[in-house]
Protein backbone atom coordinates (compact mmCIF):
# COMPACT_ATOMS: atom_id res chain seq x y z
CA UNK A 1 0.00 0.00 0.00
CA UNK A 2 2.60 2.45 -1.16
CA UNK A 3 0.92 3.29 -4.43
CA UNK A 4 2.02 6.90 -4.70
CA UNK A 5 5.67 5.82 -4.73
CA UNK A 6 5.18 3.53 -7.70
CA UNK A 7 2.15 2.00 -9.35
CA UNK A 8 1.84 -0.25 -12.37
CA UNK A 9 0.88 1.25 -15.69
CA UNK A 10 -2.70 0.62 -16.66
CA UNK A 11 -2.79 -1.92 -19.50
CA UNK A 12 -4.73 0.58 -21.64
CA UNK A 13 -2.01 3.15 -21.09
CA UNK A 14 0.68 0.69 -22.09
CA UNK A 15 -1.30 -0.27 -25.19
CA UNK A 16 -1.69 3.36 -26.19
CA UNK A 17 2.06 3.89 -25.84
CA UNK A 18 3.20 0.78 -27.70
CA UNK A 19 2.81 2.05 -31.29
CA UNK A 20 4.99 5.04 -30.41
CA UNK A 21 7.71 2.79 -29.07
CA UNK A 22 7.53 0.60 -32.17
CA UNK A 23 6.41 1.88 -35.57
CA UNK A 24 5.31 5.50 -35.02
CA UNK A 25 8.66 6.89 -33.97
CA UNK A 26 8.47 10.25 -35.73
CA UNK A 27 9.62 13.56 -34.33
CA UNK A 28 6.64 15.90 -33.88
CA UNK A 29 8.70 18.75 -35.28
CA UNK A 30 9.45 16.98 -38.57
CA UNK A 31 7.58 18.09 -41.66
CA UNK A 32 6.80 14.68 -43.07
CA UNK A 33 4.17 12.07 -42.48
CA UNK A 34 6.05 10.30 -39.67
CA UNK A 35 6.30 13.61 -37.92
CA UNK A 36 2.60 14.26 -38.52
CA UNK A 37 1.63 11.07 -36.71
CA UNK A 38 3.68 12.00 -33.68
CA UNK A 39 2.44 15.59 -33.75
CA UNK A 40 -1.19 14.50 -33.85
CA UNK A 41 -0.58 12.16 -30.93
CA UNK A 42 1.08 14.94 -28.96
CA UNK A 43 -1.82 17.32 -29.51
CA UNK A 44 -4.37 14.67 -28.65
CA UNK A 45 -2.55 14.04 -25.36
CA UNK A 46 -2.50 17.76 -24.70
CA UNK A 47 -6.27 17.86 -25.09
CA UNK A 48 -6.71 14.84 -22.84
CA UNK A 49 -4.64 16.43 -20.10
CA UNK A 50 -6.38 19.78 -20.48
CA UNK A 51 -9.73 18.06 -20.27
CA UNK A 52 -8.78 16.34 -16.99
CA UNK A 53 -8.17 19.70 -15.33
CA UNK A 54 -10.75 21.80 -17.15
CA UNK A 55 -8.17 23.81 -19.06
CA UNK A 56 -7.42 24.60 -22.67
CA UNK A 57 -4.95 22.44 -24.62
CA UNK A 58 -2.74 25.39 -25.59
CA UNK A 59 -2.16 26.06 -21.89
CA UNK A 60 -0.63 22.65 -21.20
CA UNK A 61 3.15 22.24 -21.37
CA UNK A 62 4.65 18.77 -21.11
CA UNK A 63 7.57 18.21 -18.75
CA UNK A 64 9.38 15.16 -17.41
CA UNK A 65 8.35 15.16 -13.75
CA UNK A 66 6.24 16.87 -11.13
CA UNK A 67 9.49 18.24 -9.79
CA UNK A 68 10.29 19.84 -13.12
CA UNK A 69 6.79 21.33 -13.38
CA UNK A 70 7.15 22.86 -9.92
CA UNK A 71 10.61 24.23 -10.69
CA UNK A 72 9.37 25.67 -13.94
CA UNK A 73 6.34 27.29 -12.32
CA UNK A 74 8.01 28.77 -9.27
CA UNK A 75 11.25 29.95 -10.86
CA UNK A 76 9.81 30.63 -14.30
CA UNK A 77 6.91 32.79 -13.13
CA UNK A 78 8.82 34.61 -10.39
CA UNK A 79 11.68 35.45 -12.74
CA UNK A 80 9.32 36.61 -15.47
CA UNK A 81 7.74 39.02 -12.99
CA UNK A 82 10.91 40.13 -11.24
CA UNK A 83 10.48 43.66 -12.61
CA UNK A 84 7.21 43.92 -10.65
CA UNK A 85 8.69 42.72 -7.38
CA UNK A 86 10.76 40.09 -5.70
CA UNK A 87 8.59 38.61 -2.99
CA UNK A 88 6.97 35.18 -3.07
CA UNK A 89 4.82 33.21 -0.62
CA UNK A 90 4.84 29.44 -0.13
CA UNK A 91 3.62 27.21 2.68
CA UNK A 92 5.71 25.33 5.22
CA UNK A 93 4.62 21.94 3.88
CA UNK A 94 5.43 22.32 0.19
CA UNK A 95 7.24 19.58 -1.69
CA UNK A 96 11.02 19.98 -1.83
CA UNK A 97 10.79 20.94 -5.50
CA UNK A 98 8.85 24.07 -4.49
CA UNK A 99 10.80 24.65 -1.23
CA UNK A 100 14.17 24.43 -2.90
CA UNK A 101 13.09 26.43 -5.94
CA UNK A 102 12.13 29.18 -3.49
CA UNK A 103 15.53 28.84 -1.85
CA UNK A 104 17.22 29.27 -5.22
CA UNK A 105 15.15 32.39 -5.83
CA UNK A 106 16.31 33.72 -2.46
CA UNK A 107 19.87 33.55 -3.72
CA UNK A 108 18.75 35.60 -6.70
CA UNK A 109 17.50 38.34 -4.42
CA UNK A 110 13.89 37.27 -3.91
CA UNK A 111 12.33 37.30 -0.47
CA UNK A 112 10.36 34.23 0.53
CA UNK A 113 7.60 34.15 3.13
CA UNK A 114 6.68 30.71 4.38
CA UNK A 115 3.19 30.63 5.83
CA UNK A 116 2.49 28.10 8.61
CA UNK A 117 -0.17 25.37 8.65
CA UNK A 118 -2.45 24.26 11.47
CA UNK A 119 -2.29 20.85 13.12
CA UNK A 120 -4.24 19.32 10.22
CA UNK A 121 -1.74 20.71 7.76
CA UNK A 122 -4.15 23.34 6.43
CA UNK A 123 -3.00 26.78 5.31
CA UNK A 124 -5.07 29.72 6.56
CA UNK A 125 -6.09 31.86 3.53
CA UNK A 126 -6.13 34.96 5.74
CA UNK A 127 -2.56 34.31 6.72
CA UNK A 128 -1.62 34.50 3.07
CA UNK A 129 -3.55 37.72 2.60
CA UNK A 130 -1.80 39.21 5.63
CA UNK A 131 1.54 38.49 4.02
CA UNK A 132 0.75 39.91 0.60
CA UNK A 133 2.87 42.93 -0.23
CA UNK A 134 3.01 45.30 -3.16
CA UNK A 135 6.01 43.42 -4.49
CA UNK A 136 4.53 39.92 -4.07
CA UNK A 137 4.69 38.33 -7.51
CA UNK A 138 3.91 34.69 -6.79
CA UNK A 139 1.99 32.57 -4.31
CA UNK A 140 2.58 28.81 -4.51
CA UNK A 141 0.46 26.59 -2.28
CA UNK A 142 0.05 22.88 -2.90
CA UNK A 143 -3.36 21.48 -3.76
CA UNK A 144 -2.91 18.39 -1.60
CA UNK A 145 -0.02 17.25 0.53
CA UNK A 146 1.84 14.13 -0.54
CA UNK A 147 2.68 12.96 2.98
CA UNK A 148 -0.55 13.36 4.90
CA UNK A 149 -3.07 13.86 2.08
CA UNK A 150 -4.54 17.10 3.43
CA UNK A 151 -6.35 19.13 0.75
CA UNK A 152 -5.68 22.87 0.88
CA UNK A 153 -8.38 25.56 0.49
CA UNK A 154 -7.14 26.71 -2.91
CA UNK A 155 -10.45 28.26 -3.98
CA UNK A 156 -10.66 30.36 -0.81
CA UNK A 157 -7.07 31.51 -1.19
CA UNK A 158 -7.62 32.43 -4.84
CA UNK A 159 -10.74 34.43 -3.94
CA UNK A 160 -8.85 36.44 -1.35
CA UNK A 161 -5.88 37.30 -3.50
CA UNK A 162 -5.94 40.85 -4.86
CA UNK A 163 -6.91 41.19 -8.51
CA UNK A 164 -3.90 41.97 -10.67
CA UNK A 165 -1.82 40.86 -7.69
CA UNK A 166 0.49 37.88 -7.48
CA UNK A 167 0.30 34.88 -9.79
CA UNK A 168 -1.07 31.82 -8.00
CA UNK A 169 0.52 28.41 -8.65
CA UNK A 170 -0.60 25.15 -7.10
CA UNK A 171 1.36 21.90 -6.95
CA UNK A 172 -1.39 19.39 -7.71
CA UNK A 173 0.91 16.42 -8.26
CA UNK A 174 -0.61 14.39 -5.42
CA UNK A 175 -4.21 15.27 -6.26
CA UNK A 176 -4.51 15.35 -10.06
CA UNK A 177 -6.19 12.22 -11.34
CA UNK A 178 -7.37 11.33 -7.83
CA UNK A 179 -9.93 14.04 -7.15
CA UNK A 180 -11.83 16.29 -9.57
CA UNK A 181 -9.86 19.37 -10.54
CA UNK A 182 -10.98 22.36 -12.53
CA UNK A 183 -8.43 25.10 -12.96
CA UNK A 184 -11.12 27.71 -13.63
CA UNK A 185 -13.01 26.87 -10.46
CA UNK A 186 -9.80 26.85 -8.49
CA UNK A 187 -9.03 30.36 -9.72
CA UNK A 188 -5.34 29.71 -10.21
CA UNK A 189 -2.74 30.72 -12.80
CA UNK A 190 -0.59 27.59 -12.92
CA UNK A 191 -0.88 23.95 -11.89
CA UNK A 192 1.65 21.11 -11.78
CA UNK A 193 0.64 17.50 -12.38
CA UNK A 194 2.45 14.19 -12.89
CA UNK A 195 1.30 11.09 -14.76
CA UNK A 196 2.80 8.54 -12.39
CA UNK A 197 0.30 9.63 -9.72
CA UNK A 198 -2.59 8.34 -11.80
CA UNK A 199 -1.24 5.24 -13.52
CA UNK A 200 0.56 7.03 -16.31
CA UNK A 201 4.22 6.45 -17.06
CA UNK A 202 6.98 7.87 -14.92
CA UNK A 203 8.74 10.68 -16.68
CA UNK A 204 5.44 12.12 -17.89
CA UNK A 205 4.20 15.34 -16.35
CA UNK A 206 2.82 18.72 -17.26
CA UNK A 207 2.51 22.29 -16.18
CA UNK A 208 -0.69 24.13 -16.96
CA UNK A 209 -0.20 27.87 -17.30
CA UNK A 210 -3.14 30.17 -17.82
CA UNK A 211 -3.03 32.13 -21.04
CA UNK A 212 -1.47 35.54 -20.53
CA UNK A 213 0.67 34.52 -17.56
CA UNK A 214 4.30 35.09 -18.39
CA UNK A 215 6.78 32.35 -17.64
CA UNK A 216 10.46 32.01 -18.48
CA UNK A 217 11.84 28.63 -19.54
CA UNK A 218 14.24 26.78 -17.21
CA UNK A 219 16.32 25.69 -20.16
CA UNK A 220 17.31 27.50 -23.31
CA UNK A 221 16.60 25.64 -26.49
CA UNK A 222 14.32 25.38 -29.45
CA UNK A 223 10.67 25.84 -30.16
CA UNK A 224 9.17 22.75 -28.53
CA UNK A 225 6.28 23.41 -26.17
CA UNK A 226 6.09 26.96 -27.45
CA UNK A 227 9.69 27.53 -26.43
CA UNK A 228 8.72 27.30 -22.79
CA UNK A 229 10.00 23.78 -22.42
CA UNK A 230 12.48 23.04 -25.21
CA UNK A 231 13.89 19.59 -25.94
CA UNK A 232 12.72 16.76 -28.18
CA UNK A 233 9.40 15.49 -26.88
CA UNK A 234 9.13 12.04 -25.32
CA UNK A 235 6.14 11.09 -27.44
CA UNK A 236 5.42 7.63 -25.92
CA UNK A 237 5.45 9.04 -22.38
CA UNK A 238 3.24 11.97 -23.38
CA UNK A 239 0.79 9.66 -25.16
CA UNK A 240 0.71 7.52 -22.00
CA UNK A 241 0.06 10.61 -19.89
CA UNK A 242 -2.83 11.60 -22.15
CA UNK A 243 -4.40 8.17 -22.01
CA UNK A 244 -4.00 7.99 -18.23
CA UNK A 245 -5.62 11.43 -17.95
CA UNK A 246 -8.57 10.35 -20.09
CA UNK A 247 -9.11 7.23 -17.98
CA UNK A 248 -8.66 9.09 -14.70
CA UNK A 249 -11.26 11.67 -15.71
CA UNK A 250 -13.82 8.98 -16.43
CA UNK A 251 -13.06 6.96 -13.32
CA UNK A 252 -12.47 9.54 -10.59
CA UNK A 253 -16.00 9.37 -9.13
CA UNK A 254 -16.10 5.56 -8.85
CA UNK A 255 -12.48 5.30 -7.85
CA UNK A 256 -12.64 7.90 -5.13
CA UNK A 257 -15.76 6.53 -3.47
CA UNK A 258 -14.15 3.08 -3.42
CA UNK A 259 -10.90 4.48 -2.00
CA UNK A 260 -12.70 6.57 0.61
CA UNK A 261 -14.50 3.49 1.90
CA UNK A 262 -11.28 1.45 2.14
CA UNK A 263 -9.34 4.41 3.55
CA UNK A 264 -11.87 5.03 6.29
CA UNK A 265 -11.96 1.34 7.18
CA UNK A 266 -8.20 1.42 7.50
CA UNK A 267 -8.13 4.65 9.51
CA UNK A 268 -10.87 3.54 11.86
CA UNK A 269 -9.25 0.14 12.29
CA UNK A 270 -5.80 1.49 13.06
CA UNK A 271 -7.08 4.09 15.54
CA UNK A 272 -9.27 1.50 17.27
CA UNK A 273 -6.81 -1.35 17.35
CA UNK A 274 -3.62 0.52 18.16
CA UNK A 275 -3.35 2.51 21.35
CA UNK A 276 -1.43 5.80 21.28
CA UNK A 277 -1.98 6.25 17.59
CA UNK A 278 -3.12 9.39 15.81
CA UNK A 279 -4.25 10.25 12.33
CA UNK A 280 -2.04 12.81 10.60
CA UNK A 281 -3.68 15.35 8.33
CA UNK A 282 -7.32 16.38 8.17
CA UNK A 283 -9.94 13.67 8.92
CA UNK A 284 -12.19 14.50 5.97
CA UNK A 285 -10.42 17.19 3.94
CA UNK A 286 -7.98 14.59 2.62
CA UNK A 287 -7.14 12.64 -0.52
CA UNK A 288 -9.29 9.51 -0.96
CA UNK A 289 -6.28 7.21 -1.15
CA UNK A 290 -4.30 8.50 1.86
CA UNK A 291 -4.24 6.91 5.32
CA UNK A 292 -1.44 8.40 7.41
CA UNK A 293 -0.64 8.01 11.07
CA UNK A 294 1.82 8.56 13.86
CA UNK A 295 2.20 5.55 16.14
CA UNK A 296 3.95 6.58 19.33
CA UNK A 297 7.02 5.05 21.01
CA UNK A 298 8.32 3.37 17.87
CA UNK A 299 10.25 4.32 14.79
CA UNK A 300 9.09 4.08 11.19
CA UNK A 301 11.89 2.14 9.55
CA UNK A 302 11.56 -0.87 11.81
CA UNK A 303 7.82 -0.81 11.14
CA UNK A 304 8.34 -0.76 7.37
CA UNK A 305 10.86 -3.62 7.57
CA UNK A 306 8.57 -5.82 9.64
CA UNK A 307 5.56 -5.00 7.47
CA UNK A 308 7.65 -5.82 4.41
CA UNK A 309 8.38 -9.24 5.91
CA UNK A 310 4.59 -9.76 5.93
CA UNK A 311 4.35 -8.63 2.31
CA UNK A 312 2.95 -5.19 3.14
CA UNK A 313 4.50 -2.08 1.59
CA UNK A 314 4.10 1.28 3.28
CA UNK A 315 6.04 4.51 3.72
CA UNK A 316 7.20 6.64 6.61
CA UNK A 317 8.40 10.17 7.23
CA UNK A 318 10.63 9.23 10.15
CA UNK A 319 14.18 10.58 10.30
CA UNK A 320 15.70 7.12 10.08
CA UNK A 321 13.90 6.29 6.86
CA UNK A 322 15.11 9.41 5.10
CA UNK A 323 18.55 9.33 3.60
CA UNK A 324 19.30 12.65 5.24
CA UNK A 325 18.13 11.29 8.62
CA UNK A 326 15.80 14.23 9.04
CA UNK A 327 12.26 14.08 10.30
CA UNK A 328 9.52 15.06 7.85
CA UNK A 329 9.23 18.85 7.57
CA UNK A 330 5.52 18.36 6.95
CA UNK A 331 4.87 16.63 10.27
CA UNK A 332 7.04 19.11 12.16
CA UNK A 333 5.22 22.04 10.53
CA UNK A 334 1.95 20.53 11.76
CA UNK A 335 3.26 20.79 15.30
CA UNK A 336 4.02 17.10 15.73
CA UNK A 337 7.12 16.61 17.90
CA UNK A 338 10.31 15.05 16.57
CA UNK A 339 9.74 12.10 18.83
CA UNK A 340 6.20 11.39 17.69
CA UNK A 341 7.07 12.01 14.03
CA UNK A 342 9.50 9.09 14.24
CA UNK A 343 6.49 6.79 14.34
CA UNK A 344 5.02 8.10 11.10
CA UNK A 345 3.34 5.58 8.84
CA UNK A 346 1.71 6.21 5.48
CA UNK A 347 -0.46 3.88 3.42
CA UNK A 348 -1.58 4.96 -0.04
CA UNK A 349 -4.27 2.88 -1.68
CA UNK A 350 -4.18 1.71 -5.25
CA UNK A 351 -6.63 0.20 -7.72
CA UNK A 352 -5.51 -3.32 -6.81
CA UNK A 353 -6.19 -2.95 -3.10
CA UNK A 354 -9.22 -4.71 -1.68
CA UNK A 355 -11.08 -4.93 1.58
CA UNK A 356 -9.09 -8.10 2.27
CA UNK A 357 -5.86 -6.13 1.98
CA UNK A 358 -7.13 -3.64 4.53
CA UNK A 359 -8.14 -6.48 6.85
CA UNK A 360 -4.70 -8.02 6.45
CA UNK A 361 -2.97 -4.75 7.35
CA UNK A 362 -5.28 -4.40 10.34
CA UNK A 363 -4.25 -7.88 11.44
CA UNK A 364 -0.50 -7.44 10.98
CA UNK A 365 0.13 -3.79 11.84
CA UNK A 366 -0.95 -4.08 15.49
CA UNK A 367 1.38 -7.09 15.90
CA UNK A 368 4.28 -5.21 14.37
CA UNK A 369 3.63 -2.16 16.52
CA UNK A 370 3.31 -4.28 19.65
CA UNK A 371 6.52 -6.12 18.92
CA UNK A 372 8.48 -2.89 18.47
CA UNK A 373 6.90 -1.33 21.53
CA UNK A 374 7.90 -4.33 23.61
CA UNK A 375 11.50 -3.49 22.85
CA UNK A 376 11.12 0.29 23.07
CA UNK A 377 12.60 2.01 26.13
CA UNK A 378 10.20 4.91 25.52
CA UNK A 379 7.23 2.62 25.83
CA UNK A 380 8.43 0.96 29.03
CA UNK A 381 9.13 4.41 30.53
CA UNK A 382 5.65 5.54 29.57
CA UNK A 383 4.06 2.46 31.13
CA UNK A 384 6.04 2.90 34.34
CA UNK A 385 5.10 6.56 34.57
CA UNK A 386 1.45 5.70 34.04
CA UNK A 387 1.54 3.15 36.81
CA UNK A 388 3.08 5.37 39.11
CA UNK B 1 14.48 1.06 2.77
CA UNK B 2 18.21 0.87 3.29
CA UNK B 3 20.07 -2.13 2.02
CA UNK B 4 21.10 -4.11 5.05
CA UNK B 5 23.38 -7.13 5.21
CA UNK B 6 21.89 -10.53 5.82
CA UNK B 7 23.38 -10.48 9.31
CA UNK B 8 21.69 -7.17 10.15
CA UNK B 9 18.39 -8.55 8.87
CA UNK B 10 18.77 -11.70 10.97
CA UNK B 11 19.39 -9.71 14.14
CA UNK B 12 16.63 -7.25 13.32
CA UNK B 13 14.06 -9.94 12.60
CA UNK B 14 15.06 -12.01 15.66
CA UNK B 15 16.90 -9.79 18.08
CA UNK B 16 18.68 -11.64 20.90
CA UNK B 17 18.52 -10.70 24.58
CA UNK B 18 15.76 -8.09 24.35
CA UNK B 19 14.36 -6.96 27.66
CA UNK B 20 15.09 -5.34 30.98
CA UNK B 21 16.81 -6.67 34.10
CA UNK B 22 14.78 -5.68 37.13
CA UNK B 23 17.71 -5.90 39.57
CA UNK B 24 20.40 -4.80 37.12
CA UNK B 25 23.87 -4.09 38.48
CA UNK B 26 24.37 -1.38 35.90
CA UNK B 27 22.19 0.61 33.50
CA UNK B 28 23.35 2.70 30.57
CA UNK B 29 21.10 4.90 28.47
CA UNK B 30 22.12 6.72 25.35
CA UNK B 31 20.72 8.59 22.40
CA UNK B 32 17.58 10.60 22.32
CA UNK B 33 14.24 10.01 20.70
CA UNK B 34 14.41 13.32 18.84
CA UNK B 35 17.20 11.90 16.71
CA UNK B 36 15.43 8.63 16.23
CA UNK B 37 17.57 6.31 18.31
CA UNK B 38 17.60 5.51 21.97
CA UNK B 39 19.13 2.51 23.73
CA UNK B 40 19.08 1.36 27.32
CA UNK B 41 21.44 -1.45 28.30
CA UNK B 42 21.09 -3.48 31.49
CA UNK B 43 23.91 -5.64 32.87
CA UNK B 44 24.18 -8.25 35.57
CA UNK B 45 27.74 -8.80 36.81
CA UNK B 46 29.08 -11.88 38.58
CA UNK B 47 32.77 -12.49 39.37
CA UNK B 48 33.75 -9.61 37.13
CA UNK B 49 31.88 -11.17 34.20
CA UNK B 50 28.79 -10.01 32.35
CA UNK B 51 26.50 -12.76 33.51
CA UNK B 52 23.55 -11.22 31.69
CA UNK B 53 23.04 -8.39 29.22
CA UNK B 54 19.68 -7.05 28.11
CA UNK B 55 18.52 -3.91 26.36
CA UNK B 56 15.61 -1.94 25.03
CA UNK B 57 15.96 0.00 21.82
CA UNK B 58 13.94 2.68 20.07
CA UNK B 59 15.24 3.14 16.58
CA UNK B 60 15.73 1.94 13.07
CA UNK B 61 16.55 -1.56 11.91
CA UNK B 62 20.27 -0.92 12.28
CA UNK B 63 19.90 0.32 15.86
CA UNK B 64 18.01 -2.83 16.83
CA UNK B 65 20.49 -5.14 15.10
CA UNK B 66 23.42 -3.31 16.73
CA UNK B 67 21.91 -3.73 20.21
CA UNK B 68 21.38 -7.41 19.59
CA UNK B 69 24.91 -7.89 18.25
CA UNK B 70 26.56 -5.98 21.11
CA UNK B 71 24.67 -8.08 23.66
CA UNK B 72 25.85 -11.26 21.93
CA UNK B 73 29.43 -10.06 21.69
CA UNK B 74 29.85 -9.19 25.36
CA UNK B 75 27.68 -11.67 27.20
CA UNK B 76 29.88 -13.94 29.34
CA UNK B 77 32.92 -11.73 28.84
CA UNK B 78 34.88 -10.06 31.62
CA UNK B 79 34.22 -6.35 32.06
CA UNK B 80 37.68 -5.54 30.69
CA UNK B 81 37.03 -7.65 27.61
CA UNK B 82 33.62 -6.09 27.09
CA UNK B 83 35.16 -2.62 27.14
CA UNK B 84 37.39 -3.48 24.20
CA UNK B 85 34.40 -3.77 21.89
CA UNK B 86 34.45 -0.85 19.47
CA UNK B 87 31.77 0.44 17.07
CA UNK B 88 33.74 -0.77 14.07
CA UNK B 89 33.99 -4.26 15.57
CA UNK B 90 30.22 -4.28 15.95
CA UNK B 91 29.73 -3.08 12.39
CA UNK B 92 32.16 -5.70 11.13
CA UNK B 93 30.37 -8.51 12.96
CA UNK B 94 27.15 -7.29 11.33
CA UNK B 95 28.82 -7.61 7.93
CA UNK B 96 28.78 -3.86 7.50
CA UNK B 97 26.27 -1.05 7.95
CA UNK B 98 25.10 1.54 5.44
CA UNK B 99 27.25 4.66 5.77
CA UNK B 100 24.48 6.86 7.09
CA UNK B 101 23.65 4.25 9.75
CA UNK B 102 27.13 3.81 11.12
CA UNK B 103 26.36 6.08 14.05
CA UNK B 104 23.99 3.40 15.32
CA UNK B 105 26.97 1.15 16.02
CA UNK B 106 28.51 3.90 18.16
CA UNK B 107 25.37 4.00 20.22
CA UNK B 108 25.49 0.29 21.03
CA UNK B 109 29.08 0.28 22.27
CA UNK B 110 28.51 3.52 24.17
CA UNK B 111 25.35 2.37 25.89
CA UNK B 112 27.15 -0.75 27.10
CA UNK B 113 30.13 1.30 28.31
CA UNK B 114 27.75 3.55 30.21
CA UNK B 115 26.13 0.55 31.88
CA UNK B 116 29.56 -0.74 32.96
CA UNK B 117 30.51 2.72 34.23
CA UNK B 118 27.27 2.87 36.16
CA UNK B 119 28.19 -0.47 37.76
CA UNK B 120 31.74 0.71 38.56
CA UNK B 121 30.51 3.91 40.20
CA UNK B 122 27.90 2.09 42.26
CA UNK B 123 30.49 -0.40 43.48
CA UNK B 124 33.30 2.13 43.76
CA UNK B 125 35.68 0.08 41.65
CA UNK B 126 38.14 1.02 39.01
CA UNK B 127 38.08 -0.94 35.78
CA UNK B 128 41.02 -0.64 33.40
CA UNK B 129 39.82 0.58 30.07
CA UNK B 130 36.87 2.44 31.48
CA UNK B 131 38.49 5.70 32.47
CA UNK B 132 41.54 5.82 30.24
CA UNK B 133 39.38 6.45 27.24
CA UNK B 134 37.48 9.63 26.61
CA UNK B 135 33.83 9.06 26.10
CA UNK B 136 32.95 10.44 22.68
CA UNK B 137 29.28 10.48 23.57
CA UNK B 138 28.45 14.08 22.76
CA UNK B 139 30.48 14.28 19.61
CA UNK B 140 29.78 10.99 17.91
CA UNK B 141 28.98 10.82 14.25
CA UNK B 142 25.32 11.08 14.88
CA UNK B 143 23.80 12.76 11.89
CA UNK B 144 20.92 14.15 13.89
CA UNK B 145 20.37 17.87 13.94
CA UNK B 146 17.64 19.31 16.06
Amino acid sequence: MDNVAAAPLLPEVREAMMPFLKETFGNPQSLHSWGDGARDALEKAREQVASLIGGVAEEVFFTCSGTESNNMAVKGIARARADKGKHIIISAIEHFSVMNSARTLEKEGFEVTMVPVNSYGIVDPDEIVRNIRKDTVLVSIMHANGEVGTIEPIVEIAKKLPKDGPAFHTDAVASTGNIPINVKELGIHALSLAGNQFYGPRGSAALWVKRGVRILPLMDGGIQEGGRRPGTEDVPAIVGLGKAAEIAKAEIPAKSSRFIRLRDLLIEGVLNKIEHSMLTGHPTQRLPNYASFCLRFIEGEGMLMLLDSHGIAGASGSACTSRALKASHVLLAMGISHEVSQGSMLFTLGLDNTEDDVAYVLEKLPQVVDRLRQMSPLYSKFIKEQKG
Amino acid sequence: MPVYSEKVMQHFMNPHNVGEIADADGIGEIGNPVCGDMMTFYIKVKDNRLEDVKYKTFGCGAAIAVSSMVSDMVKGKTLEEALTVTPSMVAKELEGLPKNKFHCSNLGAQALRKAIRNYAIKNKIDIPGLTDQEEPEEEDEHACET
